[in-house]
């Protein structure tokens, strides 16, 4: 088990290059030990950049990786006591589902005994056991990224099992069997375990903290709860949520900040960040759960035209234009929309104000 | 890997298969056409039957050449695809020395085939070439004019120096193809150098030694130029592979019903042997 | 790197580079001296070979056609290679196990006697004497060749690639070209540079299929072999100078035969 901290590491693949361009821009980072964590992001954001850094398979153009205070940074791959998941299924072709997963307790000398009892052990829990004696090259995809996985379980010195989206290739009705799986296999072995993915719904159910990453950066680090409430970057609120955040542009005015003629008033501590600020980039930023259509005009709701309604099951999206602006709502399966004309408001408590992207919080405790 | 079936795929075989079957059909039929007649000239010929063929295959000559074939191509086999295998192993991956390499290697299989023989012909001989003489210097008595073992080895080590870069052309692009992932993953297994070698490389080169053994066996069986060049067949008949004594009997005497019958079985021949390479280096994938 | 290795290796390279050294340096001797004495560098050092050479025009015209016929055997080869491939490494289809060995099959048999109906078929349908004529004639084996190298390639990249690329929305033509194709560098690579190869070391075909306009440098080759012996000099210039032009289609494909399969995200 290790805590993985990340100090002042940066990462670009071209250092000659003039200015050089990071993949990894700076950042400060600790995983800490036994904890399941997601790297999320969309495409070319840096995840896989991080992850082979901290496994060892790419060594940072700058800063430090220390396991448990030590710096490994010169430490190859077989030697940090890591296992790695790729994302196509990495097996030994010619060798039996049994041979494979015991191949790195032979590589390190284990005894006969604890090969077969390491190994039956995980292939129950990878529910494999059926197939221990077939030859890896004629698994299914989702079974052979189990023996990936297993391969990783089998060593009782893995200080952190590292996984770069595992699940691209299976089938979507057996990702979340393996999903869940992977939760019980962090529960059960507590150990460290980095998830990188591009995909929120598998960073959420898998992890008890995310890191979400953006344009070499990790723009935000919480549980998935805290990315969905207090997103702190408008990129978060955009990308979370399943449709992300509804923005709109606003000016500041008397009452706090405007849209169009529609005057939004701010709290306490919004309002000083916003004195502060000389920024003219300024956004609110409402998710589409906590905007309230009403089908009946009240003072503190704005006419909003209906454009069209997705009916998902279980919840409906509504698309409306508010100003010329396109707001999204996110309705419960019975509940009546209006046909052309709707009335929404946004309750204050959900309604995030940003100043230059970056979240303005609206308790300010010293005062 | 489940191949979903589609006969729409032929079309983009289609091309293909036209092309080759155009110049293969047509002359075979022709041969096949031959073989099966005495033919005096144009305008004289009788339909033999499978006469050309029973003689053939009774000759004695042709089967002790036969033989001697044979062993040639096993030899050639048994020395070039190892060794192929490890020089490819040995080459470095990137960087200048890794197209140096590429270079050199590609350098024997340019050279024209009767310039081959040229080079060690004159390579070969005690008195003006290297080998020969380098040889004589340390002792060996070494004439591969007169004696036949070292004309044998004298061919087969012209050989190896010509073709070996073959199957280390086709092994280093296919050790090249190699994902990544596996050498990662073997890393982070601890797998010594050998495992990697056994359990990822020699796996994943199967398909690309395939070509390499059939292609090495089948232009072995057939080669004509080089020996000829160097040592004529001799002495004796010590060297004289198959293909030379087609020639003699096809352009030599010009007795195309025979030569033609002998074609046929040579093809039958190396058709059978490749076979049951094809079927023996495929059939683990059918288990 | 490896010391091992690199012993290994360069061991194996001066194997391979003594007799081709051997050969420049009988370019540059008079035959004399070729027959006559063992010379690590020749005592007089000649261009006399070269010259007569350079001053045929037939040598030069030989390179030339040998050059274009063979340049349009590679792209026909590969044009027709490449769909084939993926067909038989992506699908199963009537007849698929047998089309693919008779493929090869076509390789199986020593020229020799099937010369004259070659030169009869090629005669009757006006491709005798022509580059293309040649082109197409070399397909019979260089064909078979390419499929068999690219389809081995093909099959190591994983059919999920195809997929997550359809599932991406590219269209066929398009992942084809942009995402399959970096995939199988190293095998279009080698596949061109086996075709070349053998394409160009090829001579009874060429020489039999062609006369004047086409006539390839092996057949002007032949003319080193006169009634007083072979004329060795002039023999091993002109081997010197048919391994250029090789030696150009490795350098051009040394990057795509070396590219490593880096498995990308799609």
């Amino acid at each position: 088990m290790a805590e993985i901290h990340l100090k002042s590491l940066a990462h670009s693949y071209d250092t000659t290059a003039n200015p050089p361009e990071y993949a990894i821009r700076q950042m400060d980072h600790i995983w800490h030990d036994g904890g399941a964590f997601a790297l999320l992001g969309p495409s070319g954001c840096g995840k896989s950049t991080l992850l082979n850094i901290i496994s060892g398979l790419l060594k940072p153009s700058e800063g430090d990786v220390l396991f448990d205070g030590v710096r490994v940074n010169d430490i190859p791959p077989q030697d940090r006591n890591i296992a790695q998941v790729f994302q196509f299924p990495v097996v030994y072709d010619t060798m039996s589902v049994f041979d494979n997963l015991a191949f790195p307790l032979r590589n390190m000398g284990a005894g006969v005994a604890k090969i077969n009892s390491k190994v039956t052990e995980i292939a129950a829990i990878l529910e494999l056991t059926d197939v221990l004696n077939k030859k890896a090259a004629n698994l299914t995809a989702d079974e052979k990224q189990k023996v990936s996985m297993g391969r990783g379980l089998v060593r009782d010195d893995v200080s952190a099992i590292l996984f770069d989206e595992p699940l691209t290739v299976i089938d979507p009705q057996l990702k979340w069997k393996l999903r869940r799986k992977l939760k019980q296999i962090h529960e059960r072995f507590k150990t460290t375990m980095v998830y990188v993915t591009h995909d929120q719904l598998e960073a959420s159910t898998f992890a008890d903290k995310i890191a979400l990453m953006y344009g070499g950066q990790v723009v935000q680090f919480g549980t998935p709860r805290e990315l969905f409430e207090q997103p702190n970057h408008t990129f978060v609120g955009y990308f979370i949520g399943s449709p992300g955040m509804n923005f709109l542009e606003v000016k500041r005015c008397k009452e706090g900040v405007c849209f169009g003629d529609i005057a939004f008033p701010l709290s306490a501590a919004e309002k000083k960040a916003l004195q502060h600020s000389t920024s003219n980039n300024l956004k609110l930023g409402i998710r589409p759960e906590f905007v309230h259509v009403w089908d009946k005009p009240n003072s503190q709701a704005q006419q909003a035209n209906v454009e069209f309604v997705e009916d998902l099951g279980t919840y409906k999206i509504v698309s409306l234009t508010l100003g010329g602006v396109s707001i999204k709502a996110r309705l419960q399966e019975d509940q009546k929309i209006p046909l052309q004309s709707a009335y929404i408001s946004f309750p204050e408590q959900w309604l995030m104000l940003y100043i230059d992207e970056f979240l303005v919080e609206k308790e300010n405790d010293d005062e | 890997m489940n191949k979903p079936h589609s006969n729409k795929a032929w079309f983009l075989v289609l091309p293909v298969f036209i092309l080759v079957a155009f110049s293969a059909i047509v002359p075979l039929m022709t041969v096949v056409n031959y073989s099966l007649q005495d033919i005096f000239d144009v305008s004289t010929r009788y339909f033999v039957g499978t006469e050309w063929y029973r003689e053939i295959l009774n000759d004695s000559r042709l089967q002790d050449s036969l033989v001697r074939q044979f062993i040639f191509s096993g030899s050639v086999l048994l020395i070039e695809i190892p060794l192929g295998i490890g020089v490819a192993l040995m080459m470095p991956k990137s960087g200048k020395w890794s197209v140096i390499s590429l270079l050199v290697l590609a350098l024997p299989l340019l050279v024209p085939l009767n310039v081959v023989g040229t080079i060690w012909q004159i390579f070969g001989r005690a008195d003006i070439g290297l080998f020969g003489w380098a040889l004589n210097a340390i002792g060996i008595d070494y004439n591969y004019a007169a004696n036949p073992i070292d004309a044998w080895l004298t061919v087969l080590l012209m050989d190896v120096w010509h073709w070996t870069s073959l199957v280390a052309l086709l092994s280093f692009s296919g050790l090249r193809a190699i994902p990544d992932a596996y050498y990662q993953a073997a890393s982070i297994d601890r797998a010594s150098a050998w495992a990697v070698f056994r359990y990822i490389q020699l796996p994943k080169l199967k398909s690309v030694l395939l070509i390499g053994v059939l292609l090495r066996f089948m232009d072995s069986f057939m080669i004509y130029t080089e020996p000829f060049v160097l040592t004529g067949g001799g002495p004796g008949n010590s060297t004289t592979f198959l293909s030379q004594a087609l020639t003699k009997m096809a352009v030599g005497q010009f007795d195309i019903g025979p030569a033609g019958a002998f074609s046929i079985i040579y093809f039958l021949i190396i058709l059978l042997v490749s076979w049951l390479f094809y079927t023996a280096m495929t059939h683990s994938d059918n288990k | 790197m490896n010391k091992k290795k690199t012993i290994g290796l360069s061991v194996y390279i001066l194997f391979l580079l003594l007799p081709l050294y051997w050969l420049l340096m009988m370019s540059f001797k008079s035959n004399q001296e070729i027959l006559g004495t063992l010379t690590f560098w020749p005592n007089d050092f000649t261009f006399a070979n070269y010259m007569t050479i350079f001053t045929d025009a037939s040598w030069y015209m030989g390179y030339i056609n040998s050059i274009y016929y063979v340049s349009l055997n590679m792209v026909i080869t590969l044009l027709v290679a490449l769909p084939a491939a993926y067909a038989f490494s992506r699908f199963r289809f009537i007849g698929d196990k047998h089309l693919f060995f008779w493929l090869l099959t076509n390789r199986m048999s020593p020229p020799a006697v099937f010369l004259l109906p070659f030169f009869q078929l090629y005669s009757s349908v006006g491709l005798f004497d022509t580059h293309i004529g040649v082109a197409l004639a070399h397909c019979l084996f260089n064909v078979p060749l390419a499929v068999w190298i690219l389809e081995g390639f093909m099959s190591g990249v994983p059919r999920e690639i195809d997929e997550t690329a359809y599932i991406d929305g590219y269209s066929f033509p398009k992942f084809f070209t942009k995402i399959f194709i970096p995939l199988i560098s190293s095998g279009i690579g080698v596949t061109a540079f086996f075709c070349f190869m053998f394409s160009w070391v090829e001579l009874l075909l060429a020489r039999t299929l062609t006369s004047v306009s086409a006539k390839p440098i092996a057949a002007v080759m032949t003319r080193t072999v006169s009634a007083s012996g072979i004329d060795w000099g002039v023999l091993a210039a002109a081997g010197v100078l048919t391994i250029l032009p090789g030696v150009l289609v490795i350098w051009f494909v040394r990057n795509h035969v070396a590219k490593g399969f880096a498995l990308g995200r799609v």
